[in-house]
């Protein structure tokens, strides 16, 4: 029923889809403009931002360089309070064991949390395929799985969809699985909204497993922390009999008091809001109330490569708030679908790399996928400087092709650059030609090159190519006498 | 399923662990140990009655209803927060002037949350208010009672202490016992998940009223 991410196209042709889609620009237009106020403002109340940040990226780090330590820390804290702690290296190894799970209670669904983690390791194709039903209980998420559809953004995964196609989605697909939407369904929100409380009331009243991720864990508490809005969260966590949690290596926080600059930072960044409706924290079993068995999976996935990274690793402080994605002019016109990952945006065009390694095309594609004009770092509640880690795995790219047979057309172009500039008579040559054509073109009112033949194509497909300028800046110099003339 | 009986996770687990300690050979030497401590909340040193006023304020702002009061009206309130014929459920040690408000309250004696599902109201007290976000903060101890009750019924009436108000959250995180299941609350349950327009009521209760007792 869900779509998957593998087999997506490179970024550039997924990108020239997505900019042709204009309901697709529309809906991420007014989205991603409505909550880049909305943070503006609650950002523009606290006097100390600035510090606010650097604490946030401390914290991170702090757990980050001693990772090794407070991993033992936490399942230490989580089996004395009663969970049962697992380790998993890869998507595989987490699927089997939630599978494991659910088969060792015969249960033949899971409620679900909105976690990036599942969906980053394909956990509801896992169950499925084990004949397990997963129900996401976010409505965003929901929208996104009877749509079949691929989430595009990661605090709002359905943000590409509006209000008509949600109404046809809903009255389309709620009857196959459950309980239908009412016959007098309207696209108001509220009315949408109530459609998918009454949806969804009846599978978390019966069901006996909710799957969850985790926004933060205390090492030294073994508290785990779930910040949400709708309540679904809450329902999932506290209601079935059994609780399992996929947590990343990564999401370590070392005190329960260091939580207090992120738990500021977050909502802010996020939504937009002073704090989310609901913060649910735990820390394993609390006799009579919630969930008497609780398992927390520590998953690696891909973790380590990116830890090892010493420029990228500090794409591990992510918090996964979305405010780089909301201020980033390539997303905002190419939707989340283009970077063919749960994890979009400036923050997963250098996360896919550092986590899945350069090498195919597609994650290759993912560091140029980005203006790299800063954005994305002012608005990172925890300091990742996104930009730099761009261009150093941009770098790392190019290095993965220097020893291939066939050059790629942009290291000819460059070596042939590098001949041309190495020489001032050549250079002169060059810039004769090319303010010649520069001239025709515009002539003829033109002022890009249009589509290139041969290997430039895969370069003018993606990018407008201006028209060379009709006088070089030596010209020009020579001609004015360094501007003293007119 | 416990660790001992999987041994395929016992090898995850030293793996990971190796792999990670390979990743930081660079970081190398001593870490500081120190917590980093984050600079002090907005409002820290405010008046104790600014404080109460702007908690009001914050928390109205995500709609929910603030009601402020004297100890002395406390059982009125109570009684006028609740819509007529409301079937109310209640913990187990919720005070005796908030329980005298509420016309044949249901004790919670581990109701099934099907059970919860046909109640309309709850009503508790709160460990925390949090002034600068509008939060209450449940620890679920007795006079709030399990985290099932203030989910499945759709009308929560909390009742917080104007002293129980703290300026931000920093100095709710210094109050709260990290061991136990906290339950933070910032207005009704909500969603902007479509067109990012805001709908109140989705999972969680869909009306919050807050009951604020003024210093006698």
């Amino acid at each position: 029923m869900t779509g998957t991410f593998v087999g997506m196209p490179a970024f550039p042709s997924a990108a020239r889809a997505a900019l042709a889609d204009t309901q697709l620009r529309h809906n991420l237009a007014h989205a991603t403009g409505v909550i880049r106020g909305k943070r503006a403002a609650v950002v523009g109340e606290v006097d100390n931002w600035e510090e606010l940040r650097l604490a946030g990226a401390a914290v991170k780090e702090r757990a980050l360089l001693a990772l090794d330590t407070q991993l033992v820390r936490l399942e230490e804290s989580l089996t004395a309070h009663g969970a049962v702690v697992h380790w998993a290296r890869d998507a595989e190894e987490a699927n089997r064991i939630v599978v494991g799970l659910a088969r060792a209670h015969e249960v033949d669904e899971v409620v679900k949390v909105k976690s990036m983690l599942t969906q980053e390791i394909g956990l509801n194709e896992a169950l499925e395929a084990a004949g397990i039903a997963a129900w996401e209980t976010d409505l965003a998420e929901l929208i996104v799985q009877l749509g079949g559809d691929l989430p595009s953004h990661i605090l709002v995964p359905a943000i590409h969809r509006n209000r008509a196609e949600i109404r046809e989605i809903f009255a389309r697909r709620m009857g196959e699985v459950g309980r239908p939407a009412p016959a007098d369904l309207t696209d108001e929100p509220a009315v949408l909204a109530g459609a998918a409380r009454e949806h969804l009331r009846e599978k978390f009243l019966r069901a006996r497993m909710a799957v969850s991720g985790a926004n933060f864990a205390v090492a030294d508490t073994g508290t785990l922390v779930v910040v949400e809005s709708e309540g679904n969260g809450r329902m999932c966590l506290t209601l079935p009999e059994v609780l399992v949690s996929i947590v990343g290596i990564e999401k370590v926080v070392p005190t329960w008091a260091e939580l207090d600059p992120l738990l500021r930072l977050l909502p802010r960044s996020s939504t937009g809001e002073r704090m989310n409706p609901y913060t649910s924290t735990w820390s394993g079993i609390t006799p009579g109330d919630g969930p008497q068995e609780v398992h927390v999976v520590l998953l690696d996935n891909g973790r380590t490569r990116a830890l090892a990274d010493e420029v990228g690793r500090q794409a591990l402080r992510c918090i996964r708030c979305s405010a780089c994605l909301n201020v980033c002019p390539v997303y905002e016109r190419t939707g989340g679908h283009a970077y063919g990952s749960v994890y979009p945006g400036p923050i997963g065009a250098i996360l896919n790399p550092l986590l899945r390694g350069t090498g195919d095309p597609q994650t290759d594609a993912l560091p140029y996928a980005s203006s790299l004009c800063g954005a994305c770092f002012e608005a990172c509640p925890v300091r990742i400087d996104i930009p730099e880690v761009l261009v150093h795995l941009r770098s790392q790219v190019v290095d993965g092709h220097r020893e291939d047979r066939v050059p790629k057309p942009e290291a000819v172009a460059f070596r042939g650059a590098g001949w041309a500039f190495g020489d001032a008579r050549r250079l002169d040559r060059a810039e004769r030609l090319s303010s010649l054509a520069g001239r025709l073109l515009r002539r003829r009112g033109r002022t890009s090159l249009g589509r290139l033949p041969g290997p430039g194509s895969a370069w003018t497909d993606a990018r407008d190519l201006p028209a060379p300028p009709t006088e070089s800046f030596r010209d020009w110099w020579r001609r004015t006498d360094g501007g003293e003339r007119p | 399923m416990n660790r001992a009986e999987n041994g395929a996770d016992n090898s995850a687990r030293a793996e990971i662990l190796g792999r990670v300690r390979a990743a930081l050979l660079d970081v190398g030497g001593d870490l500081p140990d120190a917590p980093v401590v984050a600079p002090a909340g907005a409002g820290a040193g405010a008046a104790p009655g600014d404080l109460v006023a702007l908690f009001a304020e914050r928390v109205a702002d995500y709609r929910a209803t603030v009601v402020r009061c004297s100890p002395d009206d406390l059982t009125a309130a109570v009684a006028a927060a609740l819509p007529a014929g409301a079937r109310v459920v209640v913990p187990a040690g919720l005070p005796d002037d908030v329980r005298a408000g509420i016309p044949d309250p249901i004790a919670d004696t581990g109701l099934s949350a099907t059970e919860l599902d046909a109640v309309d109201a709850v009503v508790t007290r709160c460990r925390v208010g949090i002034a600068e976000t509008g939060t209450i903060v449940l620890d679920h101890e007795p006079d709030q009672g399990r985290r099932a009750i203030t989910l499945v019924p759709d009308h929560h009436v909390c009742v917080v202490d104007a002293g129980q108000v703290v300026p931000d959250v920093p100095d709710a995180f210094a109050l709260l016992d990290p061991h136990r299941p906290q339950t933070w609350i910032s207005g009704p349950s909500a969603t902007s998940d479509i067109e990012l327009d805001r709908v109140e009521g989705v999972h969680g209760p869909r009306r919050l009223l807050v009951i604020v007792v003024d210093p006698a």
